[in-house]
């Protein structure tokens, strides 16, 4: 089989998968069903271990596939770039959704939509697969907002929830936002570069780092910075930066699995994609990277405040989600874009693991979300609380677990940028090391320690999920402690993306990093000498004392900071501003226009008012029409009057 | 060219398949008629295949001309002949028609054979529109056209239908009035002469090039509709059956875009320049006011008419920025809107019959027992906003590319449709279709039949086939569009 139709496989195995299930879900049966769509995916993955290996041994592509449409000299492609930052992208995400398709079986087994949800999630495999396979931006965006439509689908899955279906239009209409920035943006490089391919904008760009654009009468601004922004926007919305962040913790009321593969692992990871696919472009625009490390700083810290106190237990994976996506747009804001796709990849891993982790807990509490329920479920569920802990120890980014490496070099690099804004996030990510490792713990130790805090009735019929829902939370565990060490060394100092990601010269903290690097055992020595370690052992220590100890503080600290707590609970009141002011904004605005100047000022004055008009006016010209022949005969003499006289006075 | 005179049989077949429907079938052989209608709308579509496959992509110059002297007093000639721009207005314009009859197969209760015929007869009519090639000609199409649709709505429609068909005749008479006064000044520059194509010739001073853009302008603006004359589409749509509602939204208001095409731009190429900004600002109008429009409104059908006027608006943008992405992604976005919006209408149909309420807040949950058309009406929802893969994206996207080259705030403002259109078409989704069963009339909702099936099906494959291979489409457009360009550029006076 050529390299080529490796290529086509990938994304088409899933796609086939999809369809059949979606299609002829009822003749294949709930079997048939989840048979396809996992071998399809299986295929998928299989195919990119070998499409890696080929690429690792120095063979990229970069070719069309179709041409979509052309106009005006410009062709819109579907194409393929294959090269190493493509591959990893594709293995991660066909392998956590090929652990996705396996736990769904398990998972959705009672749910009367099993064959429709598994013909989703590969439907998602294909459009998130065409989008990191592109080699141009219409693709790019094609899966980008296909990826958006199964969110949506899937946020909804449960229709008949209205929270569900509140969700899903919040999502994507959320979305919508940052895709008009990224399609303007990509508009001003089609306008500019002549071109959407990657490659021909990539080379174009330095040749135009020092255009701008008149937008109002006097000001102009950069068209590269301009330019970046706007594809961040796009980023911004798809990787819930603040303050395009409301839709994610919404997006929980889906199922489990998808939360763990399209709101954790791989679609909100698109943004991130994006930048880094896009670095020949932000390197030449300090301007667009400093907005975007100081929206990257903001999400970390701030949403991992949320965190704290959320007692939906799936909601805490989801702050800490948005807050992970921060902490790798920090990495892209100080021009550090291999260590963001590193941090893409760790994370990926074990947060999918926390969400499946967090799905076997509600499967077995028979869909409680609620933490405060539950408590002690360590002794019953050992498999599920090993790998939650295992999942945990990542995300507060203890070594030698993979988030240690990646959060660690995250840290490091912010530390070593100058660029404008650094020190802030400096501030940001640190103290976000503490939090999260406080509200990681606080949630472990909530849901498997202590007394058990559920009905009795739930607790009789406490057991381990079956093997489908354990197995593939233990193929997760196992990335989740070991890809840190393995591809620290290749991922962040060597050359292991080569020219995928392009940074200049003197930006950021990855050249230091280079120079000082003396292996990775060394790094692990200074990680543990270093501050980021103790900030989180001492938020997991915390964590301890306040939910393990002295369960009573919690709720007195709530009573004492009850105001800030009040903002906290409100999520600093984005929702409550987007609906006040953005949706009931728009309605008011809709129905103004439509009362006053569609019903009022249309068609009632213009329309039916010169209709109206005329017809008044008819009404009275009628009166001249009397039928009497001395009224016609005394207007003729009087006209006839005026017309002599007025001859007479020419005359 | 070619032995048989293909044009002429797309307009006259269906106008004799009407008559023949109107003759034999009755009222009392139900079956006849509609498998007459079926048949007649068939073979309608099989004669304008041949101007497809026939077609020409290296030609500017008129195809499958036809040629015959009508009225030799005054010069005028019964000449017809197509592009690359009406090409497919003529083969959207009989395919539609096919659905219409299919869709109105039982559903009409009342005069069916006079309801079939004057669809077939209008379907004649607008390919005679579209493929007219002598003023005259063009107008007497263009009049008679307006008088199936509107006994269409009259005959056929709901409680206000009255008010709605006059309203929507007199509108579109009041503009066209005006052209043909621009007609016969321009017949007499021409030296006695109503071949369109000898007009768009003719040098024009730009004060006289002005009142004749003018007077174009009045006629076709309120066939689009542009804004501020677009409030006979709600009314009209609301008030008409379905099948009339399907022709109005994918036909007929194309032929708005495409008289500005065939007459505003090549004729009046200067006036066009120094107008461009006001058209321009119209149509940016029409996407964003009439956007927030549409997502307050409570009655389904209303709300896809202010959507098609929104998603015209883009055309109408495409059209006056006079650059080849723009003009090409309008075209594609008049065919595309022809499928989605016909299929929109179709969808609201197949409910109304059911349940003969259109207020959204009637429904609710209508997954629960309806869910294939479910599938196909969040489908051709999605094709609505503008989603990659399904029809709806391409013109959005190329004329959005195109607006950026020209102005970067028109691009914002334009672009604006991707939440707008997003919000409104899916809040209706949401409410109409997600959610708990809402009342008891939503719990007995059957799921859609064979017949329903098959023309949201059709749809749905068209739909999606064109999203994602769009290339043969503007492949056929390219000379006539490049020709077009040239004459807009170039300076008449």
């Amino acid at each position: 089989m050529s390299m080529y139709s490796l290529y086509l496989l990938v994304p088409l195995a899933p796609l086939a998968g999809s369809l059949l299930a979606g299609l002829l879900g009822k003749k294949l049966g709930r079997n048939g069903s989840h048979w396809v769509t996992t071998l399809g995916v299986a295929i998928s993955f299989l195919a990119s271990i070998l499409i890696a290996q080929d690429v690792f041994a120095g063979h990229s592509f970069n070719g069309t596939v179709y041409t979509w449409l052309t106009t005006q000299n410009v062709s819109l492609v579907v194409g393929f770039l294959i090269d190493p930052l493509t591959v990893t992208m594709m293995l991660v995400v066909t392998f956590v959704s090929l652990m996705v398709h396996i736990y769904t079986i398990g998972y959705m087994h009672e749910d009367p939509g099993y064959q429709r949800f598994f013909s989703y999630i590969s439907l998602f495999t294909f459009s998130m697969l065409m989008l990191v396979m592109s080699n141009n931006f219409l693709q790019l965006f094609f899966g980008w907002e296909a990826v958006g439509l199964v969110s949506y689908l899937l946020i909804g899955f449960w229709y008949t929830r209205p929270t569900a279906i509140y969700a899903n239009l919040k999502a994507f209409l959320v979305n919508r936002v940052g895709d008009m920035g990224f399609l303007l943006g990509i508009g001003l490089i089609l306008a500019h570069f002549g071109s959407l391919d990657y490659a021909t904008v990539f080379q174009r760009a330095p040749l135009l780092v020092h255009d701008t654009l008149s937008l109002t009468g006097g000001t102009s601004v950069s068209l590269m910075t301009l330019v970046c922004v706007l594809l961040f926007i796009g980023a911004m919305g798809k990787s819930a930066q603040m303050p395009l962040h409301v839709w994610l913790p919404d997006s929980m009321e889906g199922p489990t699995p998808i939360s763990a593969l399209i709101h954790a692992a791989t679609m909100v990871t698109a943004g991130i994609f994006m930048v880094s696919r896009m670095s020949p472009l932000f390197e030449l625009s300090e301007t667009a990277r400093v907005v975007v490390l100081v929206i990257g700083a903001s999400t970390a810290l701030f949403m991992a405040f949320l965190g704290i106190i959320q007692t939906d237990i799936k909601r805490v994976v989801a702050y800490s989600t948005l807050s992970q996506l921060g902490y790798m747009t920090v990495a892209l804001g100080v021009s550090a874009y291999p260590i963001a796709i590193f941090h893409l990849g760790t994370h990926a891993f074990f947060k999918a693991l926390l969400f499946l982790g967090a799905g076997s807990v509600i499967h077995a509490m028979h869909h409680e979300q609620d933490m405060r329920h539950m408590g002690g479920l360590r002794k019953y569920m050992p498999i599920t609380y090993v790998t939650a802990l295992v999942g945990s120890l990542a995300l507060a980014g203890i070594p030698p677990f993979a988030g240690f490496f990646s959060k660690d070099a995250i840290i490091e690099a912010v530390r070593a940028s100058h660029i404008p804004g650094a020190d802030y996030a400096a501030f940001a990510v640190l103290a976000g090391v503490f939090v999260t490792a406080f509200y990681s713990f606080r949630m472990l130790f909530m849901t498997f320690h202590g007394k058990p805090r559920m009905d009795h009735h739930t607790q009789e019929h406490l057991h381990e999920s079956p093997a489908v829902i354990t197995i593939p939370l233990v193929l997760l565990a196992i990335p989740s402690v070991i890809t840190g060490y393995l591809y620290m060394e290749p991922m962040v100092i060597g050359h292991y993306f080569g020219d995928a990601i392009q940074v200049l010269p003197g930006h950021g903290g990855l050249e230091e990093m280079r120079a000082h690097w003396q292996g990775v055992g060394e790094f692990i020595q200074e990680g543990v000498l270093s501050l980021p370690f103790w900030l989180a052992l001492a938020g997991i220590a915390s964590a301890a004392a306040l939910y393990l100890k002295w369960t009573h503080i919690p709720a007195l600290i709530q009573q004492r900071l009850s105001g800030l707590y009040t903002v906290l609970d409100n999520k600093y009141y984005f929702d409550r501003f987007n609906e006040v002011f953005f949706a009931g904004g728009a309605r008011c605005l809709g129905t103004g226009l439509w009362n006053v100047g569609d019903i009022k000022v249309i068609d009632g004055w213009l329309v039916n008012g010169s209709a109206n008009l005329i017809g008044r006016f008819s009404q009275r010209l009628r009166r001249v029409q009397t039928g009497f022949i001395y009224h016609y005969a005394f207007i003729m003499i009087f006209g006839v009057f005026i017309l002599m006289s007025l001859w007479f006075v020419k005359a | 060219m070619t032995a048989y005179p293909f044009l002429s049989l797309s307009i006259w077949l269906p106008i004799l398949a009407g008559v023949l429907v109107l003759v034999l079938g009755g009222e009392k052989n139900l079956c006849r008629t509609r498998w007459l209608s079926l048949l007649g709308a068939l073979v309608s579509f099989a004669v304008t295949l041949p101007l497809y496959l026939g077609f020409s992509n290296a030609t500017a110059t008129m195809q499958f001309v036809e040629m015959a002297p009508w009225i030799p007093s005054f010069n005028i000639n019964y000449h017809l002949g197509i592009d690359g721009i009406s090409l497919w207005f003529v083969l959207l314009n009989s395919f539609m028609t096919i659905l219409v009859v299919i869709a109105g197969w039982v559903v009409i209760e009342r005069r069916l054979s006079q309801y079939m015929a004057a669809f077939l007869i209008m379907s004649g009519l607008i390919n005679g529109v579209f493929a007219a090639l002598d003023a005259i000609l063009f107008y007497v199409y263009f009049e008679a056209m307006l008088i199936p649709m509107y006994l269409i709505i009259g005959v056929w429609g709901g409680p206000r239908r009255v008010y709605a068909a006059i309203k929507f005749f007199l509108y579109t008479l009041l503009g066209s009035l005006l052209m043909l006064a621009a007609f016969i000044y321009l017949y007499f520059e021409a030296g006695g002469s109503f071949d369109i194509l000898r007009f768009q010739m003719l040098p024009l001073p730009l004060t006289v090039q002005i009142l004749i853009f003018i007077a174009f302008f009045l006629s076709f603006a309120v066939k689009v509709p542009m804004w501020p004359v677009h409030t006979w589409l709600p009314d009209a749509h609301v008030e008409a059956p379905t099948g009339g509602s399907v022709i109005l939204a994918a036909i007929t208001l194309k032929i708005g875009a495409y008289g500005f095409l065939r007459f505003n731009l090549p004729i009046t190429p200067d006036a066009s320049h120094a107008l461009s900004g006001i058209m321009i600002a119209l149509s940016l109008i029409a996407v964003v006011y009439i956007g927030l429009v549409a997502l307050v409104q409570n009655d389904m059908k209303k709300l896809v008419a202010y959507s098609s006027i929104s998603h015209m608006g883009f055309v109408t943008l495409g059209i006056f920025m006079f650059n080849a992405m723009g003009l090409e992604g309008g075209l594609m976005q008049m065919i595309s809107h022809g499928f989605v919006s016909g299929a929109m209408f179709l969808c609201i149909g197949v409910l109304y019959d059911r349940m003969h309420t259109r207020q959204i807040a009637d429904y609710g949950g209508v997954v629960n027992t309806m869910p294939i058309f479910a599938s196909f009406f969040m489908l051709f929802a999605m094709a609505n906003a503008g989603l990659p893969g399904t029809s709806g994206f391409i013109g959005e996207f190329i004329v959005t590319l195109a607006a950026v080259q020209v102005n970067f705030w028109y691009a914002l403002l334009a672009a604006t449709t991707l939440i707008l259109g997003a919000a409104y078409t899916l809040w209706m989704i949401k409410r109409v279709v997600f959610g708990a069963v809402a009342n008891h009339h939503v719990a007995e909702l059957k799921d859609i039949n064979g017949r329903e099936t098959l023309f949201l099906a059709i749809l749905a494959v068209l739909v999606l086939a064109m999203g994602l291979y769009p290339k043969p489409f503007t492949d056929t457009m390219h000379a006539s569009v490049m020709q077009l360009i040239g004459q807009v550029s170039t300076s008449k006076y």
